[in-house]
């Protein structure tokens, strides 16, 4: 994904840091032109083609990538192999039906992704509902920073940030397994395991420092 | 405006990015993050490591003609999309005391709430949730004080108007107060009163017991 998306990108000097925000290097990228062969694609310039053009062969191999790989997070959320194929379904079509809102400024492709078929999950199987900030309510306190200078979860730091996950010590990268794929929140975790919510917290801190050195530092 | 003091932590923002906080915590998460870019700002990047864990995730191969399957599907209308329930509700003129996504739930207008009265000075609006979770809406005359008390499980108080103090410090308007069992706390309304929203989270949902509400809140 990073060698197909530094080719399209040719520029060396992108920011390679994740905070909330918006990056200038995508946007002067924006106007090129797409590249032809969808299989040549990274998922950001599938789903960016998907959501301009309803580009039916990126969107194929969009599905490629992530269905596959949809159906793995659903089954280890306790779906069985029929329904994890539903919901597959379903978040796929989300993926189509929103793919104009899809903004590469404000997070990756696999992020977008995960975000939708995390809620489309938490309705079909917790049958809860997600409560979530609405960005344009009048009582919302925006962010201090000015847009233009706010920076985003670039490719390199998605790469970056995979490498960090692996990197973990197995009592670290378990806590993360647990939160996103196990449905257990971190106070069960404790109670379960027998261990103080202290040492639970104190984990998943040396874990997060890692990940977000990863995600700020590119060295 | 000031920004919150007092935040949720690590553990509660990734247990909602991770999709495994229920309804009740995500309700006091989600409207902090309503009053507090900075945990927007982690938040969003707990969001990419859901992204970076779904793409290091080992492929499931779907069923054949899983794709000609969705491909049949890409032209249907998209069906009605329901209106969220409860339903949301429309943003005042004003900006209100209470943001979203906790509007939707109890309205913009505390003064036209059904209030209950719990104790002298303590006054509540129940939240019903999903899957018998339950949230509370806790209005605190100035200078009221909860009763003393230490448990099990963690009870979350979000701070709307007002503040109160006890032992861990003093919360103001976005704060987010964890107590856990750890902590025998006892607090007091400041002099202008209190508006919070209250939750506890817990055991509930590993004993299976059902309505085992141990906030000092909750308990009156």
């Amino acid at each position: 994904m990073e060698r197909a998306l530094s080719s399209f990108f040719p520029s060396p000097g992108r920011h390679a840091r994740l905070v909330c925000g918006r990056a200038f290097a995508f946007n002067a990228a924006m106007q090129d032109p797409l590249p032809p062969a969808a299989a040549a694609m990274s998922p950001d310039d599938l789903l960016l083609a998907v959501g301009r053009a309803r580009d039916r062969a990126a969107f194929a191999a969009l599905f490629g990538h992530f269905a596959p790989r949809l159906k793995a997070y659903l089954r280890r959320l306790g779906a069985d192999a029929q329904g994890a194929e539903e919901l597959v379904q379903e978040v796929m079509l989300l993926v189509w039906r929103r793919a104009e809102t899809f903004d590469p400024a404000q997070a990756s492709a696999a992020t977008w992704v995960f975000t939708i078929a995390r809620n489309r999950r938490i309705d079909a199987l917790r049958r809860e509902q997600r409560p979530e900030i609405d960005p344009d309510d009048p009582a919302l306190v925006p962010d201090p920073v000015e847009p233009a200078d706010r920076t985003l979860e670039t490719a390199q730091d998605s790469g970056r940030l995979r490498a960090a996950i692996r990197a973990l010590p197995p009592e670290q990268a378990e806590l993360l397994r647990m939160a996103y794929f196990e449905d257990k929140p971190h106070s069960a975790i404790a109670v379960e395991r027998g261990l103080p919510l202290g040492t639970v917290k104190s984990r998943l801190r040396l874990a997060l420092d890692r990940l977000r050195k990863a995600l700020r530092d590119p060295s | 405006m000031s920004l919150p003091l007092h935040h949720p932590g690590d553990a509660l923002l990734m247990d909602y990015a991770g999709g495994c906080l229920g309804e009740a915590g995500g309700l006091v998460v989600a409207t902090h993050l309503a009053l507090c870019p900075g945990c927007r700002c982690a938040v969003a990047e707990l969001d990419a490591v859901g992204g970076a864990l779904l793409e290091e995730l080992e492929p499931d191969a779907l069923a054949p003609g899983a794709l000609d399957r969705l491909f049949a599907r890409l032209d249907e209308p998209p069906p009605y999309e329901e209106p969220p329930t409860p339903p949301r509700i429309a943003p005042p003129a004003v900006p209100s005391l209470i943001p979203e996504p906790l509007r939707r739930y109890v309205g913009g207008n505390p003064a036209a709430m059904r209030w209950r009265m719990m104790a002298p000075g303590f006054q509540c609006v129940d939240i019903p949730l999903s899957r018998g979770e339950r949230a509370r809406l806790i209005r605190m005359k100035g200078g009221a004080a909860a009763p003393r008390h230490s448990h099990e499980g963690l009870e979350l108080a979000l701070v709307l108007d007002g503040g109160f103090s006890d032992a861990l410090g003093q919360f103001a308007r976005g704060d987010v107060a964890v107590g856990d069992g750890s902590i025998d706390h006892k607090p007091v309304a400041d002099p202008e009163g209190c508006l919070c929203l209250s939750v506890t989270l817990g055991r509930l949902r590993l004993t299976g017991a059902v309505g085992r509400f141990l906030n000092p809140f909750m308990r009156l």
